[in-house]
């Protein structure tokens, strides 16, 4: 079997299925339960830290 | 240490150039040496001068610097690439104005066409998706830009790139390669700054202080990746000699015209969709202070885009020598990409829902708007002229060029001047925008500019390809080519004249920036000083 030939194959069957797969998955995953509360808070980031960094994450090393 | 081992490369590079301008082949490689050798012996003294000096930042800053920096070449560049835009859409109306005799070809039409569209395109273009990359990132991420002064080396890297550019294509340097025509080290160097760029988005991206990756990076982020790959992909060439700028393209025959077109049309689609669409989920929702109408139509927006746009590119090859199968697949997801395109659109314009009043009294929302309406009307085009019998009519036409600019001058640059009216004032500290009424009369110059341009281009394109076709009732074609080209003369004319109304629409823009900068008060602190004692 040629080169052409094998990644043909491979583009019409196993590439295809698991590209088509990734998609869906992506967008059905958007729709998960619970994922209102995360798309409400990242779409709200841009309003957060106009002027400065915010503070580093993880717990506060001060008292 | 380090400026050390700085000052050792800068002096080799600029040693190297002067010896290669020495050997050179060809005279755009020699000017492309000379400004090499130049660049580096200017950097290189620059460095010596801060030898040793500290250079920590503090990482509870934003790195603004460069960002101002970035304003001002897309405002220049802007202004460079529409003049020539404007100059030889009015050499295709009246070729003496090629000026062949005194010039020796050098401002041909041939010679500045891909001048404006590297220009408009590259310099304008990427220049406005760096600084604007590196403002939402950095906004968006809570975090300083990661590297240090890396920033600084994509901007002036990517400055030294056009200047090379330019240089070398009205000296006849060129691939050949519509929108790559850059010459094979040219191509390098392109590769080496934007992988720096992907260093400073992704390094900045890791280091964020903020749990989301807000879906504007995304955009962005893809941007990146894929031009990245379609660059180097297109570009594999083998130079004939380390002192010539002429190379050998890897590919041939068909291969080589799918490799172009795939890269081609997902320079468009990422590009200039992808990465703009970036400018759009941020800067709109921060203009009207709402959040972006649906988060999850977002995802979904970019999803299908990446996924969608990237088996486009065979639909610029319809009736040639490549496969039928391979034009049919790209016209057929040329068509499914309408639907994402239009989420994106919806997505954009609904964001508005609640405060549409600000259509009304903020010039800058409105310029958005007609920059997210001309998205919509060219990914609406775009998927009609895939459609081979629909091909066949404006293939090689001016259609093709007016779907291209109601794309290129209504949505990229529309929002790309949304985003500077958005950027200048906050990044030089200013109380607002020095007139809304000129972005009033900017908005209305270009906007019936884009009109006519794509109007008359409309006309023109449909005309000539009739007239390409019309038989007569022996089966003899009835026009010849020059034919078509003394009937697009009015059409030409108009067109120019929308160039020129958009290129004085951007000259406005300039004055208003730098009043802004130069004549508004400094906004007030955020806190009072504390007097010196």
């Amino acid at each position: 079997m040629d080169l052409y030939t094998l990644l043909r194959e491979m583009a019409d069957s196993w590439a295809l299925l698991a590209l088509t797969v990734f998609f869906v998955g992506a967008a059905l995953w958007a729709f998960r339960p619970g994922s209102k509360v995360i798309h409400q808070d990242a779409a709200n980031v841009i309003f957060k830290h106009d002027k400065k960094p915010g503070p580093v994450p993880g717990p506060s090393k001060e008292a | 240490m380090w400026d050390y081992v700085k000052l050792i490369v800068l002096a080799a590079v600029a040693i190297l150039a002067a010896i290669a301008a020495n050997y050179a082949h060809d005279l755009p490689y020699m000017v492309n040496a000379i400004e090499v050798a130049i660049a580096a012996t200017i950097t290189f003294i620059y460095v010596l001068r801060h030898v040793g000096e500290d250079k920590t930042a503090n990482p509870n800053e934003y790195q603004d610097g460069v960002i101002r920096a970035g304003v001002i070449a897309t405002s220049f560049w802007g202004v460079v690439g529409f003049l020539v835009g404007v100059v030889i859409a009015f050499q295709l109306a009246f070729p003496s104005l090629n000026l062949g005799n005194w010039t020796d070809g050098i401002i041909n039409f041939g010679r500045l066409r891909p001048l404006h569209t590297s220009a408009v395109i590259f310099a304008f273009g990427g220049n406005a998706l760096i600084m604007s990359a590196f403002y939402v990132v950095q906004r968006t991420s809570a975090a300083r830009l990661w590297g240090g002064n890396l920033g600084w080396f994509v901007f002036w890297g990517w400055q030294l790139m056009i200047v090379l550019a330019a240089s070398s294509y009205i000296l006849g340097g060129t691939e050949g390669k519509e929108y790559a025509e850059t010459v094979w080290y040219i191509d390098i160097w392109i590769a080496v700054v934007w992988v720096a760029f992907l260093f400073v988005f992704v390094g900045t991206l890791v280091m964020r202080r903020e749990p989301h990756i807000y879906v504007a990076n995304w955009f962005y982020l893809s941007m990146i990746v894929t031009v990245a790959m379609l660059h180097i992909v297109n570009n594999a060439a083998i130079p004939i000699s380390i002192f010539s700028s002429v190379s050998v393209p890897i590919y041939s025959g068909v291969q080589d015209a799918m490799v172009q077109w795939w890269y081609g049309h997902n320079a468009v689609g990422f590009f200039l969709t992808a990465g703009f669409l970036g400018m759009m989920y941020y800067f709109v929702p921060k203009q009207v202070e709402r959040p972006v109408y649906s988060y999850k139509l977002s995802i979904i927006h970019f999803w299908a885009l990446i996924f969608l746009y990237i088996w486009a590119g065979p639909h610029h090859l319809h009736y040639t020598a490549l496969p039928d199968w391979a034009s049919t697949l790209g016209m057929v997801f040329s068509i499914m990409l309408w639907m994402p395109s239009w989420g994106g659109m919806i997505n954009g314009l609904m964001t508005l829902s609640g405060a549409w009043d600000k259509l009304r009294t903020d010039p800058v929302v409105r310029m958005m708007v007609i920059a997210i309406g001309f998205y919509g009307m060219s990914t609406f085009e775009g998927p009609v002229m895939s459609i081979k019998a629909v091909n066949s009519l404006s293939h090689y036409t001016d259609w093709t060029i007016g779907h291209v600019h109601s794309g290129a001058l209504g949505w990229n640059g529309m929002i790309t001047f949304s985003v500077l009216y958005f950027l200048t004032p906050r990044l030089w500290n200013r109380d607002g925008l020095y007139s809304l009424k000129l972005v009033s009369w900017h908005f209305w110059l270009a906007t019936i500019g884009i009109v006519l341009y794509a109007a008359s281009m409309w006309v023109s394109g449909i005309m000539e390809g009739l007239m390409w076709r019309e038989v007569d009732a022996n089966g003899f074609l009835v026009n010849a080519f020059v034919d078509t080209v003394a009937a697009k003369f009015p059409m030409y004319v108009v067109r120019g004249l929308g160039g020129a109304m958009y290129l004085s629409g951007a000259l406005i823009m300039i004055y208003n920036l730098w009043m802004t900068v130069n004549a508004q008060p400094q906004r007030a602190a955020a806190y009072a000083g504390v007097p010196a004692e």
